[in-house]
């Protein structure tokens, strides 16, 4: 199942470097599925939301896909984020977890579904500039295409397009500095 | 925001474009080449005596030294900025450049009569020493480290340290050209310590700057 998954998560990874929308979705559903297996299995007391460590994972994913090498396995290179960013949330919070290290317990994590409740990434989003926050909103939580984003507010879907990648990038960026920020 | 609201936003955003982590790092070789070239040049230049002193084996094995320093580090580096990459390999690399010291401090020890150790090892430039291979590779440094931050390290202050040995190696092959002293027991105390300065800043700079 393992190499199955690895097999076929690099293709979608590939197209969506090449550009292909629809494989990228896939690519992150899939993701998202795998790393909230992991990281519910690694937070057992609780003070961490699993879900925010799925969302600052995939926007690290996102924002940092230029590091992947095509030629390495695509799994690691998603638990490696997935641990950075998980052992970041317990910093955040003030603990100082073990967190093991086995690869093979994670790659055997099943898929699993989201639960909803209020999340970081929400106060990351209310940081933003006026601008980016609701290009970015209208994106995501509205489900808007491009397109229809730039309609909305009478901009150039380029215009929308810098926007939203500013936006993203502003918001990895902050949970990045959150890091150290609180000690 | 619900994941599933996030995941439509980065995939719309799946056109933009970032130069590849394996590049950008070749670019910022190059850069730190060409800065610390620069400085060395303005700074110090070579020995007068640089024709003569290519004949020689201790002055030729100062570059051997600084360049596998550099070479290894560099290879480190990019497995440490990449996620999930095996680092293992080129951590053991990593001893080539001490060991090729330690063999060359032996040779030196052998060859040379206990009554001169002493003068050898303090040489004639300890302060320049100290102060240029820094000062060649803090510009080395700062690029590197500002590739630390667009790539991804998990361990953000060992890569940072390992910024330091690359631009430690670097500046002290420029260094190299200049020195008079060309005995492995200087080149074993006083580089080792000018490298080690920068190592610590980019351990610093690592626990500081490398955010993502």
């Amino acid at each position: 199942m393992t190499g199955k998954d690895e097999a076929e998560l690099s293709r979608l990874m590939r197209a969506a470097i090449a550009g292909d929308e629809r494989a990228y979705a896939d690519f992150l559903h899939r993701t998202a599925a795998l790393v909230r297996g992991f990281a519910r299995r690694k937070i057992v007391q609780g003070g961490v939301d699993p879900e925010d460590v799925v969302q600052e994972t995939l926007l690290a994913i996102h924002v940092k896909r230029h590091t992947w090498r095509q030629d390495l396995a695509v799994l690691p290179w998603i638990y490696a984020i997935a641990r950075f960013k998980l052992i970041d949330a317990f910093r955040r919070r003030g603990r100082r977890i073990e967190i093991e290290i086995d690869g093979i317990a994670e790659t055997l994590a099943e898929p699993e579904a989201e639960t909803v409740s209020e999340r970081d990434i929400n106060r990351a989003l209310d940081g933003l500039p006026p601008a980016q926050r609701s290009v970015v909103s209208a994106i995501s939580v509205e489900g808007r295409s491009i397109g229809e984003t730039a309609a909305k507010f009478g901009i150039s879907e380029t215009a929308v397009r810098v926007s939203l990648h500013r936006g993203l990038a502003a918001i990895a960026k902050r949970f990045g500095a959150k890091r150290f920020g609180q000690e | 925001m619900r994941t599933d609201d996030l995941i439509k936003a980065l995939d719309a955003d799946v056109r933009s474009r970032a130069m590849p982590l394996g590049l950008a790092w070749w670019v910022a070789a190059g850069a730190a080449t060409v800065i610390a070239a620069v400085v060395f040049w303005l700074a110090i230049g070579p020995r007068a005596d640089i024709a003569t002193a290519m004949h020689t084996m201790r002055f030729l094995a100062k570059f051997v030294f600084t360049a596998v320093l550099a070479v290894s580090a560099f290879a480190l580096i990019r497995a440490l900025s990449t996620p999930g990459a095996s680092t293992s390999r080129a951590a053991t690399w990593m001893i080539a450049a001490p060991l090729l010291v330690v063999i060359a401090v032996v040779l030196e020890l052998l060859s040379v009569p206990a009554a001169d150790w002493g003068t050898r090892l303090v040489g004639s430039n300890i302060a320049i020493c100290l102060t240029f291979i820094p000062l060649i590779g803090i510009g080395p440094l700062a690029v590197f480290l500002a590739v630390l931050r667009y790539g991804a390290p998990t361990r953000p202050v060992l890569a940072g340290m390992v910024a330091g040995l690359l631009a430690g190696g670097l500046a002290a092959t420029f260094y190299a050209a200049h020195c008079f002293d060309d005995s492995p027991l200087f080149v074993a105390a006083w580089y080792t310590i000018a490298i080690a300065i920068l190592a610590a800043l980019g351990a610093l700079g690592g626990r500081l700057f490398v955010r993502w």
